[in-house]
């Protein structure tokens, strides 16, 4: 049932594999990558989020690092000059109490957890997935629908629908509104930044930005099922012209998105390729989001791969 | 007649569960013949199944733990090489079977290895660090020991019997209602862990009522070993804990079995309660895990640095301190729901406030070692590993208590890391320091220093190999939970955590071989003065093993460490005692049939087999009624027997310790 779809590779990453020659080269890379650091997407943000979110992830890292590489440090030094054999280390049979090292340590994570704390509020509040961000553009609304297992992005300015492809237009505000036509799923761009749940009958809201054009791997990161590992999906962003370019070419062709074609995607199908639609029937999300449709129908004897239970019936 | 369950419950077409099952029943039916041809089997009924003596029912609580702990890490050696090979491929799992790997792994290393392993050195040592004869309920111990293997039974039969959950070690609403989840599988996960979380609620009220109000004479509540104070925070932790577990889980059984929409996506179900409430026990159970391993480090540290634990007041408050905060930190488990910006950042800092009682524990550790005479055997190796890569694991804990951190590695394999960071080399350390540490308490002998330290020193590597690369993984956007990826920069990762779980196999080979060479050389390895690290603690007080009734006459506290001072008083040369007559708990057959009946039930349960339920209902009832009905429940042991079993180990303690230093 596993059929696999292109390889995903982000953006400035030129190597390229082949599957068969893996044994080898990989292992070369391993070595290689793990020294030079590999290019970790986490850490190579492409938006105003991610970028925000790396730097709170390494100042907060080398706050702890002060304290923490110190203390290993010690540890060793310990451990080692106080080894039994050591005639020159001073033996202290009885010494177990001193007010003032209890005082430091105590005092030492305090204000670590304290300045850490002022990073964690501020932080919590800026990069609210919620908040809007801050640019002159009008923000690009995308209603985002995770089904088993495949995501539908619905873009109700224009009109139009795709499935397991987001292309969006780089340097606009991107307006997420995100539920789920079933289960539990999880929205993530690594390259972009937060992740949000999507949980049927709600409605999260997320707001990401991709600065440049370029293509960035996007996935779900919640567990939802047998098909969940093939639940991903390029984002494609382009600059603006070229946007309303790709409007326009779904505009020409494809399926239309309504009630009837629905009912089909929720089906569960695993690694589907992407497609999309030429109209998207309006007020559809708002539909699945106060289950005016019902919610998706799980597991059929033909396509759920074995269910004992089922057998039984 | 037999309800769900038909042929077609047996994976015929699935060879990998097939041959394991197949293995384990020959394995099975080996030890059972070899135990009923060599007349073993009064020995094993009325020394170990039945018996209610808190030592053995933690010896057993170890055995099941390393069982599980065996077959939880073959799933893991399973997980890993299937993503090692699943590159652009569909590697030699397919998902529905994968699903079923990983749900189990976790459940099993968290449910039927961690906890009985942590239980299991509870049991074992804390009666005999607080000077007593037993835990307050000996044969409520027994049950809870029991109904903790029924889960671990029904865990396994579905391996062989239908399927296992296919949704997570946790399984999350809806997908695990009966919509989406129609199969047998989350049934098994439901009713192992409803059985088994009632024996762990025993345990844990048992061992508070021993702690509360079973301590020897004159050891009040701060002369109490160290050991015990975070025996006593862990067990408080189960009994306010677990009660949600079960209620929660006992809701989703409602949903599935009898329609109710507590969870549904419908009906006005809400599955986001149902996360709030499997996080309000499942953060406290990290510290139920971690805290016994703590105490653990504790007395190991202290022991083999030849010093008293420093701070000691200061490591009471801060283990308080983790039992009451550890409570109001569940939401960080889902900052990325979409609650507000205050909800996130305030459980955020909650969060983060737990560091500190654990950073003032390391350092108290560290100033343990400080002015000591450090002896570098197995526990303490174990010890020195756990501090140094624990600060690691507690930094990226910290680290995604942050939100916009987590943000982005929520749910990947950088949490993947950072939890099996903090379990492997809290909980899992701890458990193998405290199995080598009070091993020759328990038998009588010491394990091989040699293959404990390769053991030590394996595991470490191996640790690191995994996890290391699984954090780089988790940064470069890697989620957890994959059966393929097309990902070209996770591959290198991967790569290495398979390498590195070839280094863990040859760690738990060592331990193999360490407990086969140990039980082969015990006579050089065997401990005379049942005293063998210089303890500091009662335990070591005793004989090793120490006799049925622990102390022939209940020691006198003096000190806050109990052991230490009668030594430096010489206490132990003084005259006899005064031997008095002992009374003990007589051994039960109560545990093994609840736990047989039980098990008759949750089968019938996932089966939906109606009849056998209701057979298997009565029966437990029966059982626990006739139980209670009994007359005698203790025996006396003559001061005579007492004086006899006392005399015998004070002459082989003198001559041990006559013959020459200790080792």
């Amino acid at each position: 049932m596993v059929s696999m779809g292109a390889p995903y590779r982000y953006r400035r990453q030129s190597r390229s594999k082949r599957p068969l020659r893996w044994a080898a080269a990989a292992f070369g890379c391993a070595v290689l990558s793990s020294l030079a650091g590999c290019q970790a997407a986490i850490l190579d943000p492409q938006g105003p989020v991610g970028a925000a979110e790396k730097t709170i992830l390494y100042n907060s890292l080398a706050i702890m690092l002060a304290i923490v590489v110190p203390t290993i440090v010690a540890i060793f030094w310990f451990a080692w000059w106080f080894r039994a054999a050591n005639t020159r280390a001073r033996y202290l049979p009885d010494w177990a109490y001193s007010g003032r090292i209890e005082l430091v340590t105590w005092a030492i994570p305090v204000l670590v957890i304290l300045f850490l704390g002022g990073i964690c509020w501020v932080g919590a509040h800026e990069l609210d997935p919620a908040k809007p961000l801050k640019s002159a553009a009008k923000p690009l609304e995308i209603q985002a629908v995770s089904l088993d297992w495949k995501w539908l992005f619905i873009y109700p300015g224009q009109g139009i629908a795709a499935v397991n492809q987001l292309t969006v237009p780089a340097g606009v505000p991107l307006h997420f509104s995100l539920t789920s036509a079933s289960v539990l799923n999880t929205f993530f761009v690594p390259q972009l930044g937060s992740m949000i749940y999507t949980m049927n009958g709600m409605s999260d809201q997320l707001n990401l930005q991709a600065d440049k054009p370029g293509v960035y791997y996007g996935q779900s990161a919640q567990f939802s099922g047998d098909g969940f590992s093939g639940m991903h999906f390029e984002v494609n962003a382009v600059a603006a012209d070229r946007f309303d370019a790709w409007v326009g070419t779904v505009r020409g062709g494809g399926p239309a998105l309504d009630a009837a074609s629905y009912a089909t995607l929720a089906q569960q199908s695993a690694n589907v390729p992407p497609f999309t639609y030429r109209s998207a029937q309006p007020g559809l999300y708002d539909m699945i989001v106060t289950q005016k449709i019902a919610p998706g129908p799980g597991p059929t004897p033909e396509v759920s791969p074995k269910t004992e239970a089922d057998d039984a019936r | 007649m037999l309800g769900k369950l038909t042929w077609s419950a047996i994976p015929f077409d699935q060879p990998i569960p097939l041959i394991a099952g197949a293995v384990v029943a020959l394995v099975l039916l080996g030890v059972l013949v070899l135990v009923v041809v060599k007349g073993w089997l009064p020995y094993l009924w009325n020394d170990w199944i039945t018996s209610v003596d808190h030592k053995r029912i933690g010896v057993m609580y170890i055995l099941l733990a390393i069982v599980m702990l065996f077959r939880g890490f073959i799933d893991a050696v399973m997980i890993r090489s299937q993503q090692a090979l699943a590159f652009h491929a569909p590697g030699y799992l397919p998902p529905e079977h994968y699903d079923q790997i990983f749900s189990a792994h976790g459940t099993i290393m968290i449910f039927f290895a961690g906890m009985p392993l942590m239980i299991g050195l509870m049991n074992f040592a804390v009666p005999l660090q607080l000077g007593v004869r037993d835990v307050a309920f000996p044969t409520f111990n027994s049950v809870g020991f029991w109904l903790t293997a029924t889960g671990a039974l029904l865990v396994n039969i579905s391996l062989v019997v239908g399927e296992f959950a296919r949704t997570g070690w946790l399984p999350y609403p809806p997908l695990s209602e009966l919509r989406y989840s129609p199969g047998v599988g989350v049934d098994y996960y439901l009713w192992a862990l409803e059985i088994s979380g009632v024996g762990t609620l025993m345990t844990g009220i048992n061992l508070v009522a021993t702690i509360l109000k079973m301590r020897a004479p004159g050891m009040s509540y701060l002369r109490m070993p160290m050991f015990c104070w975070t025996a006593l925070a862990s067990n408080l932790l189960i009994v306010a804990a677990f009660p949600i577990l079960t209620a929660t889980l006992a809701m989703l059984l409602l949903d599935r079995y009898l329609g109710f929409h507590f969870f549904t996506n419908t009906g006005g179900g809400n599955m986001m309660m149902f996360m709030n409430l499997i996080w309000a026990w499942g953060h406290p159970e990290v510290y139920i895990l971690v805290l016994p391993a703590f105490g653990v480090f504790s007395e190991v540290v202290s022991t083999f640095s030849s010093k008293p634990l420093f701070g000691y007041r200061s490591m009471v408050a801060a283990t308080m301190a983790i039992c009451i905060i550890s409570f109001m930190v569940w939401l960080h488990h889902f900052f990325t729901m979409g609650a507000g910006s205050d909800v996130n950042a305030i459980f955020g800092i909650a969060t983060m406030i737990i560091a500190v009682p654990t950073g003032v524990k390391i350092f108290n550790w560290l100033f343990t070692m400080y002015g000591g005479r450090i002896r570098f055997a197995t526990p303490m190796l174990w010890a020195i590993g756990f501090m140094v890569t624990f600060v690691v694991g507690g930094m990226t804990g910290v680290l995604l208590a942050i939100p916009p951190a987590d943000f982005v590695l929520h749910n990947s394999l950088f949490l993947v890391a950072h939890f099996h960071n903090v379990i492997i080399s809290g909980v899992l350390f701890g458990g193998f320091a405290g199995l080598s540490y009070w091993f020759p308490k328990a038998f009588g002998f010491r394990l091989h220093e040699g293959w404990g330290k390769a053991a030590f020193w394996l595991s470490l590597l191996g640790f690191l190999v995994v996890f290391v690369p699984l954090y780089g993984a988790g940064l470069a956007g890697m989620t957890r939970r994959l059966q393929h990826y097309d990902v070209a920069e996770w591959r290198p990762w991967v790569l290495w955590a398979g390498v590195g779980i070839v280094i863990m196999t040859a760690a738990a080979a060592c331990q193999v071989i360490q407990l086969v060479v140990s039980i082969r050389r015990r006579d050089e390895l065997r401990d005379l003065s049942g005293d063998p690290w210089d303890g500091r603690s009662l335990e070591w007080a005793t004989s090793s093993p120490p006799p049925a009734f622990n102390f022939p006459v209940l020691p006198d506290v003096e000190d806050a460490e109990a052991y230490w001072g009668i030594k430096l008083r010489a206490q132990e040369e003084a005259a006899e005692p005064d031997y008095q007559p002992i009374e003990m708990p007589r051994n039960s057959p109560t545990g093994v049939f609840c736990a047989f009946f039980a098990t008759m039930m949750g089968f019938a349960l996932i089966w939906h087999i109606w009849w056998l339920f209701g057979l298997g209902f009565v029966g437990g009832y029966a059982a626990f009624v006739l139980c209670a009905w009994r007359d005698a429940d203790e025996y006396e042991i003559p001061a005579e027997e007492v004086a006899r079993i006392d005399r015998v180990h004070r002459r082989t303690r003198r001559d041990a310790l006559a013959v020459g230093p200790r080792p």
